[in-house]
């Protein structure tokens, strides 16, 4: 049974058995004797289109938020007339707000690792849809790709902004949309996974600080900045250029800023924009409701 | 019991209604989990929101997928958003109670009384986070159970060779028990024992209702497993 702590580790399945990493992948989850390959398989198929539903929903849809603090930004950005480098990256991040509103809404979305950073790997895969005309059986290898980086991430990090901040949440599914994003366009394993690397370095030490508290802001903006990233991370691996610390290395050092970083920092929306003078005044006006009376005070 | 090695759903997953794994998505399991114990429609629900429940639900909507869970709607289910108007047309009839200090209970903990047209039922279940939630107490029991697997809840008068007996037909029909959680209230006349059975394979309904058949056994119901709507992962 493949049991991966690194991912160096799948790096060395693929090599043994000479297979990608979505066939690693495969085996790993049947390993485990949960389910049959067609379910794994279908249990992706609905994966996907819970993910595709997301992003259409987020631009078709009116989307604002109980608290007032969203609303339709991506149609705004979705169709603004000025692009600073062109549609698809003005689209890719448009995708992604779409899904961080539908999830804000109380709409239907895929903890892609996260709740709160579930906006990236639809926007990517969409993305990648649109503008590589990547089929959809390709796309599910994509969703493989991604989950086996945020695998070893899990097994070494921490996806809980309580824990690891945003780095764990936007940072680690920037990191899993990258490596999709090399994966799909033909680039070797080493590249998937450095693209991995390259993504979490630039999330590394990034803050929780919720305003309010609510998955709103800025975690709405985080996600469109983490497809960014994730694109920028892997235009930069497939071009060859590599890490000096290999993406390991990487996983293990957010763990360690994950412990450096003040509570204050980690969703308790007590420090960072959450402690700015207009998050409390939004926060006072969010919670002003004279309809919740805590017993006993 | 080995921990098993994370599948790739609790990377990718769950599959969920938003905004928030543990205030959203764990909140209407609870919700479901009493509505499969009352085991009928519920008519009037009470729920009192604990610690950060009671003070975030507003933004979160754990209010709204509680009312959820408890009209039946898995984690999942796009009908959460609009539960509190489902509930009104079904007559459904409830009201929040909010304790932001409450030591004793889990951060985001919420306790659910139920009350339908022939039974009723109070508990009190912990959102863990990554969806997961964890049941700690059923009237007035402690327990602890997650139903991550089929889990029998039984309640019943204190009799010797109750747990010998109620595992026995369990045995029978050749269903493991992977976990058994025993509490006692001696306190009760006559003293009443919770047991709280989780399972390895699926127990047949016939099962459920010979062990709620036996004269001592107050309440008897099978909680079926939700895999769906959790990441072993605090998310």
């Amino acid at each position: 049974m493949p049991t991966f702590n690194l991912l160096s580790d799948i790096a060395t399945y693929c090599a043994e058995k000479n297979c990608s990493i979505p066939d690693a992948m495969l085996d790993y989850e049947l390993a485990q004797g949960r389910s049959s390959r067609e379910a794994i398989l279908a249990m992706l198929d609905k994966t996907l289109a819970v993910m595709e539903q997301a992003v259409e929903q987020g631009l078709t849809q009116l989307m604002l938020t109980k608290s007032g603090m969203l609303k339709n930004w991506a149609k705004t950005v979705f169709e603004a007339k000025v692009s600073t480098l062109g549609l698809p990256l003005q689209k890719a991040v448009a995708r992604a707000l779409a899904v961080s509103e539908v999830n804000a809404c109380m709409g239907k979305i895929v903890a892609a690792p996260t709740a709160g950073s579930s906006g990236i790997m639809p926007a990517t895969l969409v993305t990648m849809r649109e503008e590589h005309q990547i089929p959809r059986e390709k796309l599910i290898e994509g969703l493989l790709v991604s989950a086996s980086v945020g695998l070893i991430f899990a097994k070494n990090s921490s996806f809980a902004g309580s824990e690891a901040g945003c780095m764990g949440e936007t940072g680690s599914a920037a990191a899993m949309a990258a490596s999709t994003i090399v994966y799909l366009l033909g680039g070797t394993i080493e590249q998937t996974f450095e693209a991995a690397g390259i993504a979490l370095k630039g999330a590394m030490g990034l803050v929780c600080d919720p305003v309010a508290g609510l998955v709103e802001e800025p975690c709405a903006v985080r996600n469109a900045i983490g497809v960014a990233n994730a694109f920028t991370s892997a235009q930069i691996a497939l071009a060859g250029v590599k890490s000096l610390i290999p993406p390991d290395e990487v996983i293990f050092a957010t763990k360690e800023v994950g412990e450096l970083m003040s509570p204050r920092l980690k969703e308790s929306a007590l420090g960072g924009l959450a402690n700015a003078k207009t998050a409390r005044e939004i926060q006072k006006k969010v919670f002003r409701s004279d309809d919740v009376k805590l017993i006993g005070e | 019991m080995n921990t098993p090695e994370p599948s790739l759903f609790d990377i990718l997953g769950p599959i969920m209604i938003g905004p928030s794994s543990s205030h959203t998505a764990g909140a209407s399991r609870i919700g479901f989990i009493a509505r499969r114990l009352l085991g009928e429609s519920p008519r009037r629900a009470v729920i009192t929101l604990y610690n950060s429940f009671a003070r975030t639900h507003k933004g979160h909507g754990t209010d709204c997928a509680i009312i959820g869970g408890i009209l039946g709607f898995a984690p999942d289910d796009e009908r959460i958003k609009d539960a509190f108007d489902i509930a009104r047309s079904k007559g459904l009839d409830w009201q929040f109670k909010f304790q932001g200090d409450a030591e004793r209970f889990h951060s985001n903990a919420a306790r659910l009384q139920l009350f339908g047209e022939n039974h009723k039922i109070e508990i009190v279940g912990a959102s863990l986070g990554g969806g997961r939630i964890k049941i700690e107490e059923i009237e007035g029991f402690a327990v602890e159970f997650t139903a991550q697997l089929d889990t029998l809840i039984v309640i019943a008068e204190d009799v010797p060779g109750s747990i010998q007996r109620i595992s026995g037909i369990i045995a029978e029909r050749k269903v493991n028990i992977a976990q058994m959680f025993v509490s006692r209230n001696k306190n009760q006349k006559p003293p009443m024992a919770s047991m709280v059975m989780e399972l390895d394979n699926p127990l047949p309904p016939s099962c459920v209702s010979a062990v709620g058949a036996l004269g001592w056994v107050k309440f008897a119901r099978l909680i079926e497993s939700i895999q769906e709507g959790s990441s072993m992962y605090e998310k």
